[in-house]
């Protein structure tokens, strides 16, 4: 038997003779054992339980047997599929390495015992099962708790030096595998130290003594809860106000933080050029705009793509901030930029730039935009005394070339309506979406 | 309606903010008749309830309820009053919400006062008043699939005339050069925003709600 217990050697390969024979730890209790032999064999896994649990109290062998069958068999699914991420590939191996570790110590010492047997040194059974599951319990934890398994290092076991203090840490910071795997292996490990413990106990007979000491230490415990346990209560309830307080003030310190830096700057800026109406009201307004996007929170997207309303917002917030006239944006819908879509932003940015420069006088600029299932529209409308396309002076390109020609070179059209009655113009941009970009 | 006929028309002011209402009412001075203000929703109530004024400039955000508050205690007692939204929020949800608690339309603050008292008399006359942000609001709203048939497809769908007139609207134009745009008359111009209005406030159509709910999360 101790010719098996190599657990510690890396990777398994799976001969084909067994190749159809293998465990499945997500339906099974323990490790899936039961569970794939029942469904090799076509029979209810809970009857192959019976037989192990049987076996196990006659001398044993049900044990050993079924963590031989544990270590031998390889996990249902244990070749990953192409698509498998590399990642959960990586969190099977660590989960396979560290249950190895724990059935290979008690195989290990039960080989050892074995051979201690065949020695003619005296020990009694009594010793036996409990050292065995101890050390399958122990080797584990310890494997869970120590290092990162799958790490080199962390194969061997560590020396019995160390801190116990240090078990818990570790635990949490396991990031090859998910928090419940780890808890669950744990919960393993814990669970046959202990039954080791009691079933040492109970052969030893020292558990019919120790019965009176439990029930003593059982009383004083729940007195201790009761006494004690409202004090706790009222303990969590005023650090839970606390943390609620502090994060409050964190929260009240960030708004002034910011009201100090925008709001008060802007103030005292506006104090400071009293005498120029327009300034002022291109501060207030720049300051408003900012606040607002500040109070509603909106996140910039996280993607990284430009998005139509928003560019075009930028766009209108840079010019009017350039040039003091008030630009206001309405948009309905939206649509990610492709290529064609920043230049339709570039020509509109370019039109309100116009509309700035030669109608900023005659009050704000409206840009309407939007976004259907067919097309991008774009209309900015001035009001102030209007121009005719035709008269523009041809070195004048900036009309022409920077909106005109630039929608058109990107499959799009941009078209400028004079207002009838010389109430502002309207560039009007238009492009359809298609699979043609 | 002619300026002197605007003149007459009595207002009343609801706006918790002092300093507020002082520049409204100092910019419409001459423009309407502001009979009287109120900072609270108890107090707008009352004063509605008495002065029974042909005009309500209403605050969207107050202590207690806000505006909606205020609508919806009046109520059926409104009589002719006519409800005009005047804030300085441009969110979705706010603005829809006094819209469909009956008023008849809704400006941002930053208004100059003759577009103010221009949007009083439009009121008045019992049209709607769209500000170009609530139309672009609008036709969001309303975009997107036809409705089901078996609904109430007149509520729950704008015409192609009203989307246009929509569109202007949020394009800078004033009810005047939409109706020389579009080759209609003023009136016809009105007409189209009244119904889209009516449709706001009666559409059961779902989206509206999950519209706005949605424009909250962004």
């Amino acid at each position: 038997m101790s010719d098996v217990a190599h657990p510690l050697t890396g990777a398994r390969s799976t001969p084909a003779s067994r190749r159809d024979l293998r465990r499945d730890p997500e339906h099974g209790m323990i490790a899936g054992v039961c569970e794939g032999i029942g469904r090799r064999l076509d029979i209810d896994p809970l009857l192959l339980r019976i037989v192990f649990v049987a076996t196990t109290f006659a001398s044993g062998l049900g044990i050993a047997a079924y963590l031989l069958a544990w270590w031998l068999l390889p996990v249902e699914g244990a070749q990953p599929a192409a698509a498998v991420a590399a990642a959960k590939q990586r969190s099977g191996r660590n989960r396979r390495a560290a249950l190895e570790v724990g059935i290979g110590v008690g195989c290990l010492v039960i080989s050892i015992l074995l051979t201690f047997r065949e020695l003619g040194l005296p020990f009694s059974d009594v010793l036996t099962w409990p050292l065995v599951l101890v050390a399958a319990g122990g080797a584990l934890i310890w494997r869970q708790s120590v290092g990162r398994p799958g790490e080199p290092g962390a194969v061997a076991l560590p020396a019995a030096g160390a801190a116990p203090g240090a078990l818990a840490p570790p635990l949490l910071q396991d990031q090859g595998d998910s928090r419940p795997a780890v808890i669950s292996r744990i919960g393993i490990g814990v669970t046959l130290v202990i039954t080791a413990a009691i079933v040492f106990l109970q052969f030893s007979g020292a558990l019919a003594a120790a019965s009176d000491v439990a029930l003593a230490a059982l009383v004083v415990v729940i007195a201790l809860v009761v006494i004690f346990a409202p004090f706790f209560v009222r303990l969590l309830t005023s650090l839970s106000i606390e943390r609620a307080e502090r994060i409050r003030s964190q929260e009240r310190a960030e708004v002034a933080a910011h009201l100090h830096d925008s709001v008060l700057q802007t103030l005292a800026l506006m104090q400071k050029r009293a005498d120029d109406p327009r300034e002022v009201a291109a501060l207030a307004r720049r300051q408003e705009r900012e606040l607002r996007t500040w109070l509603s929170g909106a996140p910039a997207r996280a993607d990284g793509e430009r998005w139509l309303a928003p560019a075009l917002q930028a766009a209108a917030d840079e010019i009017e901030q350039a040039h003091g006239v008030a630009i206001d944006v309405v948009a309905v819908g939206d649509a990610p930029l492709d290529r064609d879509g920043e230049a339709l932003v570039a020509a509109a940015r370019e039109a309100m730039l116009n509309a700035a420069k030669f109608a900023g006088d005659a009050g704000a600029v409206a840009v309407y935009a939007e976004a259907g299932a067919e097309r991008l529209e774009v209309f900015v409308r001035d009001r102030g005394p209007g121009f005719d396309p035709a008269a523009v002076p041809a070195d004048r390109r900036g009309v022409r070339e920077s909106i005109v020609g630039r929608m058109e070179r990107h499959g799009g059209r941009a078209a400028i309506n004079a207002a009838p009655g010389g109430g502002g113009t309207e560039i009007e941009l238009v492009l359809e979406r298609g699979e043609a970009s | 309606m002619t300026a002197a006929g605007a003149r007459n028309t009595r207002v009343v002011l609801v706006d918790d903010h002092a300093l507020f209402r002082a520049g409204v009412r100092s910019e419409l001075d001459g423009l309407v008749d502001v009979v009287g203000d109120a900072a609270t929703v108890a107090d707008a109530v009352a004063l509605i309830r008495e002065l029974t004024p042909d005009v309500v400039l209403l605050d969207v955000h107050m202590p207690d309820g806000g505006g909606l508050e205020v609508l919806r205690q009046v109520g059926a007692d409104a009589g002719a009053t006519q409800f005009l939204a005047l804030s300085v929020s441009d969110a979705a949800e706010d603005v829809i919400a006094v819209i469909r608690a009956g008023a008849r339309g809704y400006v941002t603050k930053t208004i100059s006062g003759a577009e103010l008292a221009d949007a009083v008399r439009r009121v008045h006359d019992g049209d709607a008043v769209f500000s170009p942000r609530l139309a672009g609001f609008v036709l969001d709203a309303f975009a997107g699939a036809a409705p089901a048939p078996e609904r109430d497809a007149d509520l729950d769908q704008l015409t192609p005339r009203e989307r246009e007139v929509l569109q202007h609207i949020a394009r800078g134009y004033m009810y005047k050069e939409i109706a020389l745009r579009l080759g209609i008359s003023a009136k016809t111009v009105e007409a189209h925003v009244s119904a889209v209005l009516r449709k706001l406030q009666l559409s059961s159509r779902h989206e509206l709600s999950r519209w706005a709910a949605a424009r909250r999360i962004d």
